[in-house]
């Protein structure tokens, strides 16, 4: 028999009850349980960041964790970052800099941003870099995701929401 | 379904977690999960009780005791890397850490999961080295303190018998005039290193070095203590003479080869990266002994 377990877990602000087997990751729970194909899955083993979410604000590799750890915890993926089908300030400065061409990498790279630019509102060139380093891109040479970053940490410091 | 099936225990207590651990065949500890969880999603490893961690509160913890740097093994590597006390009694410890993957796995990733996991060219092993760290184990059978010169037996093989888990880790602290240096070459920010090397450098009154540490990673399944080159050190003036002889002795130790590095590219690295280890080390203790 499977092993299962009933967790209890909100999602962007909102709550869910499941049953599950342990041993699904959390990036699986929610893409096929939950439907949230927002958060991508790429190499499935903490290598290119596409799956990054926030766990109790905390980034994390949603294909390195089980879904049955998130029990009684908060979870955020990039579904909670657009209003209304408006762009969030991140998210519109992706679109204005290039920061992003196929998209698969752009949930993961959003999440981490959204974490950085939260505990350093006014960062260097090279801290964007580094804080980007865990997420892989292979399209945009970077280049433009660093210039979105540092435009939506001027326009958040400028007060934009 | 990534991982295989396995039967999952979330213990509160190291009592609970370490009878489960004797209680089960085939059984793993669930750490951080940076290192575990990828050998379980390729299926590499597949236990079949998974023994999670992560609620054993009592196994994080951060304490300066006796010069002696305690942590607990599920301390998360974001709170070593962010610890005010860690930052002014051992910088050493955060210096290794900035090279440890991404910001992303050192959320999640601990000081016990690296150590275990115990990748031969990993940061975290390599500062356990260079500082003597002592490993404390725990089973149903009682604790027991493993030196970590005997603790990395094999490729990425600890002595952890299969009933016991590591609780804590003591790190002697260096002497508070003892310079430091972690460098290391990797292909990428992030990477596990190929060559890495850390090292300690404590000057005497006239200047001469009095304390010589350094270990090398990347050579060999666990990182080297070169007892011979340190010893040579002792008693020289710091500079480039003592630097290029030690380093030169660095580029004669063994070095394993892969399908990608050979033995002779990690013996360069050796010698490139003694010196200048040594030249930081040694440069920081100066700037210590004449502010």
């Amino acid at each position: 028999m499977a092993d299962t377990r009933t967790i209890a877990v909100t999602i962007n602000g909102k709550p869910h009850t499941a049953t599950i087997e342990t041993r699904m990751t959390l990036v699986d729970f929610l893409r096929h349980e939950l439907k949230l194909t927002g958060t991508h899955v790429g190499c499935e083993h903490g290598v290119c960041g596409a799956c990054t979410v926030l766990v109790n604000g905390i980034s994390a590799r949603a294909c390195l964790m089980l879904a049955v750890q998130c029990d009684s915890q908060q979870v955020t993926t990039v579904e909670s970052l657009a209003t209304d089908g408006k762009l969030n300030v991140l998210q519109q400065a992706f679109q204005d800099n290039h920061g992003l061409q196929c998209g698969f990498c752009t949930p993961g790279m959003l999440m981490t941003l959204t974490e950085f630019l939260r505990d350093k509102p006014d960062p260097t060139v090279a801290e964007v870099r580094e804080a980007l380093s865990g997420n892989l891109c292979r399209c945009t040479g970077y280049q433009g995701i660093v210039d979105a970053a540092l435009d939506a940490a001027k326009k958040l410091r400028e007060g934009a929401r | 379904m990534k991982p295989a099936p396995f039967t999952y225990h979330d213990p509160r207590s190291l009592g609970d977690a370490t009878a489960l651990l004797a209680q089960h065949e085939n059984a793993r500890v669930l750490a951080g999960g940076q290192s575990l969880m990828p050998m379980m999603n390729f299926r590499y490893a597949m236990p079949d009780h998974l023994i999670d961690l992560n609620k054993v509160d009592e196994l994080a913890y951060i304490r300066i005791e006796d010069n002696a740097l305690k942590i607990g093994a599920m301390t998360r590597q974001r709170d070593i890397e962010f610890s005010a006390d860690i930052g002014e009694h051992c910088p050493l410890l955060q210096a290794a850490l900035a090279h440890v993957g991404h910001r992303q796995t050192r959320n999640r990733g601990t000081l016990g999961g690296s150590l275990c996991h115990q990748d031969p060219s990993a940061e975290l092993v390599n500062i356990a080295a260079l500082l003597g760290a002592t490993m404390h184990a725990a089973s149903t059978r009682g604790e027991r303190d493993i030196p970590f010169a005997e603790f990395a037996v094999a490729y990425m093989t600890t002595a952890l018998e299969p009933d016991e888990m590591l609780t804590a880790v003591t790190f002697p602290l260096p002497q508070k005039n003892c310079g430091h240096a972690f460098v290391e070459f990797a292909r990428r920010h992030g990477d596990f290193a190929i060559v890495a090397c850390s090292a300690l450098i404590g000057l005497d009154a006239k200047g001469h070095i009095a304390e010589a540490a350094i270990a090398l990673s990347g050579l060999s399944h666990a990182p080297v203590r070169p007892a011979e080159i340190e010893q040579a050190l002792l008693g020289q003036k710091p500079g480039a003479d003592a630097f290029k002889a030690a380093a030169a002795e660095a580029e004669k130790l063994d070095a394993g080869a892969d399908a990608y590095i050979t033995s002779s590219y990690r013996q360069h690295l050796a010698r490139v990266l003694t010196y200048r280890a040594l030249e930081q080390a040694a440069a920081q203790a100066n700037e210590m002994q004449h502010g």
